[in-house]
């Protein structure tokens, strides 16, 4: 079991998509359900593993798991090596369960090329959870490329006409394929330096670690690849209109899990492996990751479109991921210093709580878009109002989650902000009081846009004449409130986000165990 | 025994979790259990504080009870419960003062009346929001959900209402009951989530004056406004917290206990960044989170606004708790504020004075019965920051709890009088009578003579009054005025660094209380005085017992409440009433080296403030005339305008009325340029980043299709099926362009599984080793 697990949650939804090629085309219940039942295999196996590395590794000191190389090929000296630590069992965990609900909300709201659609959704779910487990780098380039494909056909194929999907899906792969090729590069560089695709062993090994000028090559080619997908200012363009296009379920999962594959990619491999050169350049990162923040969270301000709203407040909420990992690279030249240190632990406990927490909180408001855009067929806030009184449960919720997403204490978000700016304000104090600004800017869009606009006010049947009830389908002219499966849906993000926020514990036992370590090997 | 204290707070939230999901329905019962839940934290209260008061050197071992140690690093961030003589006295105020909310917004909301029969009709013809414009003239009552019910009808949201006011009430308890800064910050602003939700309770209401705020807009600009208060002092608190792990190799965290030793103090006023004392610059920061809860100027122009809740929710937040909640975070915080000198304390003493007296200046010209409550509540605040900018800490909590004994008697008993006024209306309608145009049911100037129909409201509001107003020797409010004021006199003739600003907070002070006796008995001359200006005013009745009786309860508690605090020092009484407060707090307060011992009694201060309040009070009434003469009808100007008017100095009286034009000033500057900075961003990031982004994607294309054309017509044939990287990118463009993505599908499966075939192939077919 222990070093099969990770093989197996990688290996289950791409089975599952095989499976899905043999059901025939017209049952389209059948492949539905099939999926689903599928992807319930690697949430279950994640849900076990995330509670086996708790009691079972975390008292003991946590550190890579699970690993196994199942097989290595002589001529490259590639593996197929996995392993899972503090860093990646939640995100594997996050992935299958946006994974599982994405699934099942599309049961309901997917109506044609169904078996496309699930077959690619499975595909995308292996390339994104192999990411999170790989130990080497061939593994992983491959995953992060395998994770691309089957976005840009949901994009591509079921985005609304209106939204140009296609031009969303191809500037999404081709900016993304433009980072990979860099990474490319960067991967062989190192190669041809260490003379190992582990990453692991290559961090040891600390490349070009006398060269700063060569080391900085790498360390942007990586972290160009790495800053698309987050997307970091100024390289997040694609993402509005990416998410604007892109069903919900697709949204869900770009926004909860595939931009984390950036940052993630930066803390596996460019933290540890180019920790010099990430110093050097700290501030700059740093730098993009307040403007990200502050100029993100104004844009949000203006827009009328609810989706694309969410979409730029993702760009400002990586921002914090960015704010809190450049701050963490700019005290390694002083990681001596034990405050320091801990300084760093906690800017990058910050950066990786919002990692998993925006996950929950923005999966959680595209599904809430879906709910309305289901109904209402636009997205247009100014076409709505006063839907607090008509849809209270829909209210409820939103009203949670958006405050989730506004950094509201008691919920998730919170705590993610709180320690990014404890490390950033120790580390990079100018910068991080500027990123400030951004908490009144989010305040000010998610109430004045968001809960203003939609909820308050008074609600005017003329505006949006027909709504279509989600229980069965059929046109109605008065909106109708949450149907059982959006519910099922939402449920258990909320659980989560409540939860996390009263006992942020049980996610910083995992990562902070993890910066700890981090830590104390840079230094 | 003490872990029931963990029940204080959590009671209220289970209330709110309850009605959230299953009671919502119910509006009797969601009433109900947030009545009985707030009871019960009510009851462990103060069996906590009767357990403080009791114990002997209670200062010295607070009870501490530990919620979690969140890891940070290699350190830790503990957070936990605890109960001080602070928490102790606020104990004693806050969860009572919301008890007696609780139960008068039983009579408030309606509960136990009809539903309204608007919403039955509206749901059977599935019809819009607007409906009902027969209902226009009662100032838009009864139209359905984000409406205020009218006085016959339960409000159609009132679950809603006890479910927000429930979660409020669990932010104030554990507010007090946090042990460190960063719990106090979580509370603080679920608090201001709350305020939120429920300033724009009645979400959907519109008014005929388009420049009148909606409830929605204050609701948002309340929120946006303590935000902005917020998040400076968020800035204090992380650099307060990374200087104290600085200190104290990161062993110090954010408790209360842990931050204000010696040690860390006195480092934080070693260490400086650009010749400001660390201690000076978080202190000063943190006083920000202050003045934006409490509404202080620059930031005070929220408070008035958010007048738009519900008249519980005024009393609730904007007197008795909420806007305290900035106050007591600096007397928490006073160690930090001490230890931050005299620019801190100063900047705290002066903003403190100043906004007592602006405000109040303000409350002489308002019209609406709340919003002069508002500003006398911004003004009242005032004087607590006054009083810890002069190093007066227990005369700042004791003001702390008499004010929100009297204010939030105000509130409610002014919301009782708009329920008379809004019940006259209804009556007036129903023989007839069509109200005046314009007539609003907050509005003094369409009252006047409710003395005689709603006797119970009047005697607990004119005990209130005189309470704020600080009418000597009987009244709670003249004993905690008296004692800032007189220890700023002391200040002043004794104090060595800052006597000037103790002079200044003094005049300040005494100016301000001048004014708050003229406003308070204009307000109840122009409201319970003279004779009915309206039809509504004549045909007014007393509200429900459920709402009488708080009130009742709190007119003795603004009357008796004083006596808890005389000074030892002051003549006859002093002496034999002890003082407890002062000792409860005394010895709490020196524990921690502040400086509170009893002043020696001084006339002067007494006889000014004295004169103040017999000054302002006679002013009034002659002003407004015997028996409330000054106001015949409802359409006349006020008198002291009139007044100024003839001095040539209207131009003074409409700029106090129009409240100095701040909200002016910020819609054109702050409002209107972050709505110019977001278009102006939107616009940057559309236009050029996006920009460069397509025509980089152009110029691939442009590469793409030419080597395309070459693969063509070039290689024709004779690399069909073995693409290189640009060819594939050209195929990948040319196929989306024309739209054929159906079997690019099969294309790119094949590549995905031609990449992945690598391994899964080999690994397959060598079988698995080790």
């Amino acid at each position: 079991m222990e070093s099969w697990i990770l093989p197996l949650i990688t290996l289950i939804p791409l089975l599952g998509a095989i499976v899905l090629l043999f059901i025939p085309r017209d049952r389209e219940d059948g492949i539905k359900l099939a999926a689903i039942v599928i992807s319930l295999i690697p949430l279950v196996l994640s849900i076990f593993l995330l509670v086996d590395y708790y009691t079972r590794y975390i008292p003991a000191g946590g550190g890579m798991q699970y690993q196994v190389t199942l097989y290595t090929i002589p001529s490259l000296n590639a593996s197929y090596a996995m392993g899972a630590d503090g860093l990646s069992v939640p995100l594997v965990f996050l992935t299958t369960l946006l994974t599982t609900l994405g699934l099942y909300y599309s049961r309901h709201t997917i109506k044609k090329r169904v078996k496309e659609f699930f077959f690619l959704f499975l595909l995308l779910e292996m390339g994104m959870l192999g990411v999170f487990v790989s130990l080497d780098y061939v593994l992983f380039y491959i995953f992060w490329e395998i994770g691309l494909v089957p976005m840009y056909f949901l994009i591509g194929i079921w985005g609304q006409p209106k939204d140009r999907p296609r031009y969303a899906a191809i500037k999404f792969f081709i900016y993304t394929l433009v980072g990979s090729v860099a990474m490319l590069l960067a991967i062989l560089g190192i190669y041809f330096e260490t003379g190992t695709f582990n990453i692991l062993d290559a961090a040891a090994a600390q490349p070009w670690a006398g060269n700063l000028t060569v080391a900085s090559l790498a360390f942007w080619a990586f972290m160009l690849a790495f800053m698309i997908k987050v997307p970091a200012f100024p390289f997040h363009t694609w993402l509005p209109d990416a998410h604007t296009a892109a069903p919900t379920a697709g949204s869900v999962i770009l926004a909860g899990v595939l931009l984390k594959l950036g940052a993630y990619g930066i803390i596996r491999i460019v933290l540890p492996t180019f920790p010099t050169a990430f110093n050097h350049w700290a501030l700059v990162i740093v730098g993009m990751g307040v403007i990200g923040i502050v100029y993100g969270a104004f844009i949000c301000i203006s827009q009328t479109d609810l989706k694309r709203l969410i979409a730029y407040s993702s760009v400002s909420h990586m921002g914090y991921v960015m704010l809190g990992l450049g701050a963490a690279a700019f005290g390694i030249s002083r990681v001596q210093d034990q405050n320091v240190a801990n300084s760093m632990a906690m800017a990058i406990n910050g950066a990786t709580l919002q990692m998993f927490n925006h996950g929950l909180i923005t999966g959680g408001l595209f599904f809430l878009v879906g709910v309305i855009y289901e109904r209402a067929h636009t997205r247009d806030m100014g076409q709505f109002g006063g839907l607090s009184a008509k849809l209270p449960y829909f209210y409820g919720i939103m009203m949670l989650v958006a405050f989730a997403s506004l950094g509201l204490p008691g919920l998730a978000g919170f705590w993610a902000e709180f320690f990014t700016f404890r490390g950033a304000f120790d580390l990079v104090t100018v910068w991080a009081a500027i990123g400030v600004i951004g908490i009144v800017a989010t305040a000010g869009y998610i109430l004045y846009r968001i809960i203003q606009s939609v909820f308050l006010g008074e609600y005017d049947s003329t505006k949006v004449a027909h709504w279509t009830d989600m229980n069965n389908g059929e046109e109605s002219h008065e909106p109708t409130d949450m149907a059982r499966f959006e519910k099922v849906v939402m449920w258990p993000l909320v659980i989560l986000i409540v939860l996390l926020g009263v006992f942020p514990n049980l996610l910083l036992n995992f990562f902070n165990q993890f910066a700890t370590e981090f830590v104390r090997i840079v230094g | 025994m003490q872990n029931l204290i963990y029940l204080i707070p959590l009671l209220p939230f289970l209330a709110f979790v309850a009605i959230v999901l299953l009671l919502n329905r119910n509006s009797r019962l969601s009433a109900l259990t947030a009545i009985v839940a707030i009871g019960i934290s009510w009851v462990i209260s103060w069996g906590t504080a009767a357990v403080a008061i009791t114990t002997e050197h209670f200062y010295d071992q607070p009870i501490v009870l530990p919620l979690i140690s969140i890891p940070t690093g290699t350190t830790a961030l503990s957070v936990g419960f605890t109960v001080d003589s602070l928490t102790a006295i606020m104990l004693f105020m806050v969860p009572f003062v919301c008890l007696m909310i609780f139960i008068y917004s039983w009579g408030y909301m309606g509960i136990g009346k009809p539903a309204l029969p608007t919403l039955g009709r509206k749901q059977s013809h599935g019809e819009g929001g607007n409906g009902g414009h027969d209902d226009e003239e009662h100032g838009g009552h009864g139209k359905g959900k984000g409406w205020p019910a009218g006085p016959e009808n339960v409000d159609p949201m009132a679950s809603r209402f006890f479910a927000y006011v429930s979660l409020f009430a669990t932010g104030m308890l554990g507010l007090v009951l946090a042990d460190s800064m960063v719990l106090l910050f979580i509370f603080w602003e679920i608090m201001g989530l709350c305020s939120y939700l429920l300033i724009s309770f009645w979400f959907a209401r519109k008014y005929d004056d388009p420049d009148r705020i909606t409830p929605k807009k204050a609701g948002f600009k309340a929120f946006i406004t303590t935000r902005i208060g917020d998040a400076i002092m968020f800035i204090g608190m992380m650099i307060l917290y990374a200087a104290a792990a600085f200190l104290t190799d990161g062993q110090a965290g954010l408790t209360f206990s842990a931050l204000f030793t010696p040690e860390v103090l006195e480092g934080l006023q070693t260490l400086t960044v650009l010749g400001v004392s660390i201690a000076t610059l978080t202190a000063i920061l943190i006083f920000w989170g202050a003045i934006g809860k409490s509404a202080q100027f620059p930031l005070h122009v929220w408070l008035p606004d958010a007048m738009e809740g519900p008249t519980p929710v005024s009393a609730l937040i904007h007197a008795a708790t909420m806007v305290s909640a900035g106050v007591y975070l600096i007397i928490r915080m006073y160690p930090l504020m001490i230890a931050g000198s005299t620019p801190a304390l100063n900047f705290i003493g002066i903003i403190g004075a100043f906004t007592a007296l602006f405000a109040a200046i303000i409350a002489v010209t308002q019209t609406d019965i709340k919003r002069v409550l508002a500003f006398s509540t911004i003004s009242q605040l005032g004087y607590m920051f006054a009083a810890l900018g002069i190093g007066a800490y227990v005369a700042a909590v004791f003001h702390l709890i008499t004010h929100a004994f009297f204010k939030a008697l105000l509130f409610l008993g002014s919301g009782s009088v708009i329920h008379g006024m809004e019940h006259g209306e209804h009556h007036a309608h129903e023989h007839g009578h069509h109200e005046v145009a314009g007539f609003d049911p907050n509005d003094m100037r369409y009252m006047g003579g409710l003395r005689h129909r709603m006797r119970g409201t009047f005697v607990a509001f004119l005990i209130g009054g005189l309470s704020l107003a600080g009418f000597p020797l009987i009244t709670a409010g003249f004993w905690s005025k008296d004692e800032i004021l007189s220890e700023a006199w002391y200040s002043f003739l004794h104090g060595d660094a800052n006597s000037t600003i103790a002079l200044i907070v003094f005049i300040g002070l005494a100016l301000g209380a001048f004014l708050t006796a003229f406003y308070t008995w204009r307000q109840i001359s122009m409201t319970f005085l003279g004779k009915p200006r309206t039809e509504s005013a004549e045909s007014a009745s007393e509200s429900s017992k459920s709402m009488v009786v708080p009130l009742l309860i709190l007119a003795a508690f603004a009357l008796l409440l004083g006596y808890a605090g005389v000074s030892e020092e002051f003549p006859i009484i002093g002496p034999i009433l002890n003082n407890p407060l002062h000792h409860m707090l005394g010895e709490f307060a020196e524990m921690l080296e502040i400086h509170a011992e009893t002043i020696p009694f001084d006339p002067a201060p007494v006889l000014i403030s004295i004169l103040a309040v017999f000054g302002g009070l006679g002013l009034s009434y002659l002003v407004y005339g015997r028996g409330g003469k000054g106001w015949q009808t409802h359409d006349q100007l006020d008198p002291l305008e009139v007044g100024f008017q003839r001095l040539r100095l209207g131009g003074v009286y409409t700029a106090a009325q129009r409240k100095f034009y701040f909200d002016e000033l910020y819609d054109a500057t702050f409002v209107r340029f972050s709505l110019w900075l977001s278009r102006a961003t939107a616009w940057f990031d559309r236009t050029i980043i996006d920009g460069v982004v397509n025509a980089v994607g152009r110029f691939g294309r442009w590469v793409a299709d030419i080597f395309a054309r070459f693969d063509q017509s070039v290689i024709d044939g004779i690399v069909n099926g073995v693409g290189s990287l640009a060819s594939w990118a050209g195929g990948v463009l040319r196929l989306v362009q024309t739209g054929q993505a159906q079997s690019y599908l099969l294309v790119a499966l094949l590549t995905v599984l031609l990449l992945l075939a690598l391994f899964f192939v080999q690994v397959i077919g060598i079988g698995i080793p080790g």
